[in-house]
């Protein structure tokens, strides 16, 4: 099958449970959202998924290749990525350099030495179009430090987007942004490749119910429901055990 | 590219008129020069890649027993000694660097001096291939490119050391622009991050380790040609110190701050020991103290943070 494949997927800490039994499908195209309430271990399923954690049991395949085995930065090669949930960029170098560094690792030529950085004008041309897609070449030269937090998620997006991957797990894209500038962040998911899996793992129920086409409810590392926003907005045990916490 | 040429030009210029300056003080500014190196070779692992180290001085002195018995025992010819020197720094810096590049922060602090004193101990220990306390004696480096002999009073050795540097300054000023050297940046910046657009972290490392140690011991290999002499204290915990002092008096991450930074550092320890053999430390710590103090980007930033300062008391004045 195209696209990721979890079956019974678990990871215990010691005795600690945190992921039990998952099973879970993002094909090409997808735009799922993962919720649940704190301490669900929707963090914990997107590290299994990514690599930075090993699972106890269950298998992970990507377009029909077990991928359980590969550590993170060889998922990324097969085109698996994930934005960090707390701001992770390069502060002290510019946007453009900040979007520079996964174009020229993903070509491979991160490693070259006897040419200038910025000398190769495919990647540069695709630097530009990364700037374009998310607004931010009016900010292009400044350090990402100088940036406004809004700003800094889309600079997130942009450099997990210029590895070019087929599934881009956001790891709470909204967190620590104003709400006014909740809506850069939206626009910015919506205007993401059509064939791009993504998975959105998010708190703020207004950009889940915005960009998300299906819904996964986590709830104690156990899958409680999955369906389309109609549905599990209408699920009663849903809103009892995280809407209704959330909205009062 | 013009910038480039510029600053070759500056360079040279002041190599110039520092030989013209003080045509009897040829053997401190050679060793000035020296230093610029191994300062050169801190600012690629530390100031570049952010990572610490208080060893350096241990490839430095690889590179300079391997240059010494090489020029004694195979070939006195001093570019092939220099090679000697920077192969011996890498290979040091690639087989210790397997291990300590795994670590970080403090960790990685004292397995890089221990790696010094193990070094600094297995030449005391190997007298007879080393001299042992005694140093290694008998360097008879042959003509720089078959061209210029070195002559007692140190001209050949000072345009020879300043060649180098020069070379070294180049190529480092290559690298920092490149791919690689933004990876490096990258990773000083957040070595998570890198991970996660699929980079080894620790082979990068352990790239920029091994160059940074190839350089140190081209540093060591001319410090052994030209005085001819290398003794155990190329090993010295006071040498990678000193490196590091004169680095961040400069400022790090800058190639000018590594030149800057060891020329004030080498001066005022050379003024301050002349007047004053037992105080002179209390001038360099008080200087390091106002550098870190006032100006924590280095000596290099001293234009910008004047201007800065220009330009806020005319906002105060009105």
């Amino acid at each position: 099958m195209q696209g990721l494949e979890v079956r019974g997927l678990s990871k215990r800490f010691g005795g600690l449970v945190v992921s039990e039994d998952i099973d879970f499908d993002l094909p090409p195209g997808a735009r799922k959202a993962l919720i649940g309430p704190n301490g669900a271990g929707k963090s914990t399923f997107a590290n299994l998924v990514t690599g930075i954690l090993a699972p106890t049991g269950g298998s992970i395949r990507f377009d029909g290749q077990d991928i359980a085995a590969l550590d993170e930065a060889e998922r990324v090669k097969h085109g698996i990525a994930k934005t960090f949930q707390i701001t992770t960029l390069f502060s002290g170098l510019t946007v453009r350099e900040n979007l520079r560094l996964p174009v020229l690792e993903r070509q491979g030529q991160g490693g070259r030495l006897f040419r200038r950085a910025d000398s190769d004008p495919k990647i540069e041309a695709e630097v530009e179009a990364l700037l374009a897609q998310f607004d931010l070449l009016a900010l292009a030269d400044r350090p990402v430090v100088d940036l406004a937090y809004g700003q800094q998620r889309l600079v997130e997006m942009a450099l997990t987007l210029a590895l070019k991957p087929r599934v881009l797990i956001l790891d709470e894209p909204a967190a620590g942004v104003p709400s006014s500038e909740t809506h850069l962040i939206i626009e910015a998911i919506e205007r993401l490749p059509e064939d791009l899996a993504v998975l959105v793992i998010e708190h703020d129920m207004d950009l889940v119910f915005r960009v998300a086409r299906s819904i996964v409810v986590l709830v104690q590392g156990r899958i409680l429901t999955e369906g389309t926003p109609e549905e599990i907005a209408r699920n009663a045990q849903v809103r009892e055990l995280y809407l209704g916490g959330a909205h009062g | 590219m013009t910038g480039r040429l510029l600053s070759i030009f500056l360079i040279l210029a002041a190599g110039a008129a520092a030989y013209l300056l003080f045509p009897y003080n040829l053997a401190f500014l050679t060793r000035i020069l020296i230093m610029i190196v191994l300062v050169l070779s801190l600012d690629l692992i530390l100031g570049l890649a952010g990572i610490a180290t208080l060893g350096q001085a241990a490839m430095y002195g690889a590179g300079a027993y391997a240059a010494g018995l090489f020029a004694i025992h195979v070939w006195a010819d001093p570019v092939a000694g220099l090679l000697a020197g920077a192969v011996a720094g890498a290979l040091l810096a690639a087989v210790s660097g397997a291990v300590l590049m795994r670590t970080q922060g403090l960790t990685l602090i004292m397995l890089t001096i221990a790696v010094a004193q193990i070094c600094a101990e297995i030449a005391n220990r190997a007298r007879g291939v080393t001299g042992g306390a005694d140093g290694l004696r008998g360097i008879r480096p042959g003509k720089v490119l078959g061209l210029w002999e070195f002559d007692f009073i140190g001209i050949t050795g000072y345009w020879y050391a300043f060649a180098v540097m020069l070379l070294v300054f180049l190529a480092l000023a290559i690298i920092a622009r490149s791919p690689f050297g933004l990876s490096l940046r990258g990773i000083h910046e957040s070595p998570e991050r890198m991970v996660a657009i699929g980079v080894s972290v620790y082979r990068r490392r352990l790239a920029a380790y091994t160059m940074g140690g190839a350089i140190a011991g081209i540093a060591g290999a001319l410090s052994a040609q030209i005085t001819q002499l290398v003794s155990l204290e190329s090993f010295s915990f006071t040498l990678s110190a000193e490196a590091l002092i004169m680095l961040i008096l400069g400022g790090t991450g800058r190639l000018y701050g590594a030149i800057l930074g060891t020329v004030i550092f080498m001066a005022v320890h050379h003024v301050a020991a002349a007047n004053d053999p037992f105080n002179w430390l209390f001038v360099i710590g008080a200087l390091v103290l106002v550098v870190v103090f006032f100006l924590p980007r280095g000596l290099v930033a001293l234009p910008v943070s004047l201007k800065r300062l220009a330009k806020g008391g005319r906002h105060a004045g009105t």
